[in-house]
């Protein structure tokens, strides 16, 4: 913004202001942000925002949604796909407290959000009026920021500050609480700023020469150097920066499940997925490598397993643009503090172009037997139930890699972001850290509305889908085009796999039941069609993806299927298992 | 000091973690959570103006390994309204601590001389009433403790200790910093991770 202008106009003239209420204020705020589309639920407390909201039905989409958790669920999916802040609206009481479950999910996967609540009279607070909660002190620990407003004259400053905190830095949920008297008040409005500094608040320390200078020399010496990257390459839009990376220091570089898609999956320096149920490879060479390269990841129990034998061979080089992530879990031998679009280009300018055929080879060995061992069953098998894998695979087939690919939590969300083929960025949409059954849904509304012009695919099991699955309501009546596929295999699969494994197959409580989801989805007016033979399988994904409009496709799959390879709870990530 | 015996033990001693914020409601909360949510004791919280208006200044002690304290202190100075976060062990500082004894008076006055009583403690009497009597003194955890067994046998109706309040010795003060984080692009002066050049003098971020 320019300072000096916004001066000169303050010392000529005195603001122009219009009286309007705290409810115009706050939606004048949004337009001005570039939001265009909000996800919500109205009652009594944010009702003067609602009654305002009627007149910007032009310039404000507002989509009801089904439950307010299924909002915030929404509110990520828009914000993972378009890259903006996702808007939700819910109100006091119980529906403050049905965000919680998506701002936690937000907070852990750093996805920018603003949810307004609506708050009982400022004269009522703490006399446990009706729909009253304490909604600060709930979301406090799930949220970046959090704010009460009680004076409308607070709005304006209040809102550019939950924005700016929401997108910049490490991004995060931030929660804005407006009491009703604020909400009603009339006061000067002298026009929307946005905030671009809070004293307080540093998004991005500074980088220091020294370590990329010390990263460099690490990375130009290493003889079997292994980048780890995460969500951090395309929350920072660095892509273009990272593929020049890697393509310039000929690293072989594996993903975490929530940077799946930075670079594309076809990419030969892409050696596939991390973690429990990621590559054969990937998870052996982290234990061999000679220098580790964790570019916006946090080393998450799930990647990491056993944290005492994890990559003690090797030299750890971490970039973050969040401090307290460095040395958190994994002790860095060089802290590259920063936004990885700055020090990505600044560390490649440093690197020596190189190739590491050999290296890259033993890669290719692991994936050699991964595929023999594990993946060609699983994704061509000729007899027997459908596998999940199959699925992803047909999927991938048709969609040829461009589609935008939700999933719930559970076994299809480990196949479908082991074997989901992605071209493009921002096109893995999943609950990574906080592993939400019940994502899948909401946020497949929300990736829609964030990329009207992609095709979007929600993966989802027969467990998840049952948590969520009112917002078939929000896709009838928003008349939003979202392809569902129902991986059935009449089990909470992942428990399940977990009971056989370690708990002597004593499964409990796991076996579960399902409606006639296609029935189901008809009652909704959503089109649908159920699949259990491999014959009809390509023929079936062909008509959902063809179909104009939304369409649920339910394929049943094998009953007990394990995910496989699997790095064991209490194991090192060398001891990954193929069976 | 048995300080020193326990830190060869569990590697555990006590560490004073100094923390500039804003003066806002729920930045106490926002502090609070991020100890018990790692099941970690505040053993002393003492919350205060700063040197600088508007700047609150929180003082917090807790028990613990410099590993698990640096962890700590990066997430306290994450939160937005948090400037500045420093930690430091009792060598690195000056502390006190303040404590209020009520006794009953007759007693206190028959049986104790009280001049020496006050003299050998570094204490002073607040208030003497015909009922009760209101000693103060201030030092370390010790030496307030010592008053509580010296005043224990003549009836001692009420303690009450402080918090900590502490100053740390390598410090050039919170003004300097401050001008920095006020200017819209950072200057060389705020370089978050120049812990890493003062190793133990100054634990900053």
């Amino acid at each position: 913004m320019d300072t000096a202008h916004e001066e000169a106009t303050t010392l000529t003239e005195p603001k122009k202001t219009t009286t309007v209420s705290g409810s115009v204020a706050l939606l004048e705020g949004l337009i001005a942000e570039g939001t265009d589309t909000i996800f919500g639920y109205p009652g009594g407390a944010i009702m003067p925002i609602y009654d305002a909201l009627y007149d910007y039905k032009e310039k404000l989409q507002h989509i009801l949604v089904r439950h307010e958790q299924g909002g915030t669920h929404a509110g990520q999916g828009y914000a993972r796909t378009s890259g903006k802040v996702g808007v939700v609206f819910a109100t006091s009481g119980p529906g403050a407290t049905n965000l919680v479950t998506g701002l936690a999910d937000a907070q852990i996967d750093s996805t920018p959000m603003v949810c307004i609540t609506g708050q009982v009279f400022a004269h009522l607070l703490g006399t446990d009026a009706f729909q009253e909660t304490d909604v600060i002190n709930i979301t406090t620990p799930v949220t970046k920021w959090n704010y009460q407003v009680t004076d409308a004259n607070e709005i304006p400053s209040v809102l550019a500050k939950a924005f700016y905190i929401a997108r910049s830095g490490r991004p995060g949920p931030v929660l804005i609480d407006i009491t009703k008297n604020a909400q009603l008040q009339m006061f000067e409005y002298e026009g929307y700023t946005p905030c671009e500094h809070i004293r307080s608040y540093r998004p991005k320390p500074l980088i220091r020469k020294e370590y990329i200078e010390q990263a460099a020399a690490l990375i130009n010496s290493a003889k079997k150097p292994f980048i780890l990257f995460g969500q951090g390459v395309l929350l920072g839009n660095a892509e273009q920066e990272f593929k020049a990376f890697v393509e310039k220091t000929g690293i072989p570089a594996a993903w975490t499940i929530l940077g799946a898609g930075a670079i594309p999956t076809d990419h030969p320096l892409n050696v596939g997925m991390l973690g429990m149920h990621g590559n054969y490879g990937p998870n052996v060479q982290t234990n061999s490598c000679d220098v580790l390269i964790a570019i916006g990841m946090r080393f998450d129990d799930r990647v990491t397993g056993r944290l005492d034998k994890y990559a003690k061979q090797a030299k750890v080089i971490h970039l973050d643009i969040d401090p307290a992530e460095i040395d958190k879990n994994v002790k860095a031998d060089v802290p590259v503090w920063g936004d990885c679009k700055e020090t990505l280009p600044l560390l490649t300018a440093l690197a020596e172009q190189k190739e590491h055929t050999e290296w890259v080879e033993e890669f290719r060995a692991y994936d050699k037997t991964e595929q023999e061992t594990v993946i060609q069953k699983e994704l061509n098998p000729e007899t027997g139930e459908l596998t999940m894998g199959e699925v992803i695979n047909k999927l991938n087939e048709l969609t040829k890699g461009d589609a935008v690919i939700v999933t719930d939590v559970g076994q299809h969300q480990m196949v479908a972001c082991r074997y989901a083929k992605f071209n493009k960025t921002r096109s893995n949409i999943t609950s990574g850290g906080l592993g939400t059954m019940g994502f899948g849904l909401p946020a497949a509304i929300g990736a829609k509305f964030g990329a009207p012009d992609r095709t979007v695919v929600a993966i989802i099991g027969d467990g998840g889908f049952q948590m969520t699955c009112q917002e078939l309501g929000t896709i009838m009546q928003s008349g939003i085009d979202v392809k569902i596929m129902i991986l059935n295999n009449r089990f909470l699969g992942m428990v399940r796999q977990w009971q056989q494994l370690f708990h002597e197959k004593r499964y409990s409580f796991v076996d579960i039941t399902s409606p006639d989801f296609v029935k189901l989805a008809d009652s909704y007016y959503i089109a649908g069609k159920k699949v259990s033979e491999r014959e009809d399988l390509g023929a079936a994904i062909d008509e959902m993806l063809n179909h104009k409009g939304s369409y649920l496709l339910e394929v049943m799959v094998a009953k007990e299927h394990n995910v496989f390879p699997m790095v064991p709870q209490g194991s090192s990530v060398s001891e990954i298992r193929l069976k | 000091m048995s300080n020193s015996n326990d830190i060869e033990i569990t590697g555990k001693q006590e560490f004073t973690i100094t923390a500039y914020t804003e003066n806002r409601i729920g930045i106490l909360n926002r502090i609070a959570i991020i100890f018990s949510r790692r099941k970690i004791n505040i053993e002393s919280l003492n919350t205060s103006p700063s040197e600088i208006e508007h700047i609150h200044r929180f003082n917090i002690v807790i028990h613990e390994t410099e590993e698990v304290v640096r962890k700590l202190a990066r997430q306290i100075e994450k939160q937005v309204e948090v400037l500045k976060v420093y930690y430091n062990t009792n060598e690195d500082i000056i502390w006190q601590e303040m404590a209020l004894y009520k006794v009953p008076t007759d007693t206190i006055a028959e049986k104790v001389s009280v001049e020496r009583l006050l003299r050998e403690n570094g204490a002073r009497a607040v208030v003497i009433r015909k009922d009760y009597t209101v000693f103060e003194t201030t030092g370390h955890r010790e030496e307030t403790d010592k008053l509580i067994e010296v005043l224990q046998p003549y009836g001692l109706i009420e303690f009450v200790r402080s918090a900590r309040v502490a100053i740390i010795k390598d410090s050039d003060g919170f003004n300097r910093k401050l001008r920095e984080f006020e200017r819209r692009e950072p200057g060389e002066d705020v370089i978050e991770n120049e812990f890493l050049d003062k190793e133990k003098n100054v634990f900053s971020m």
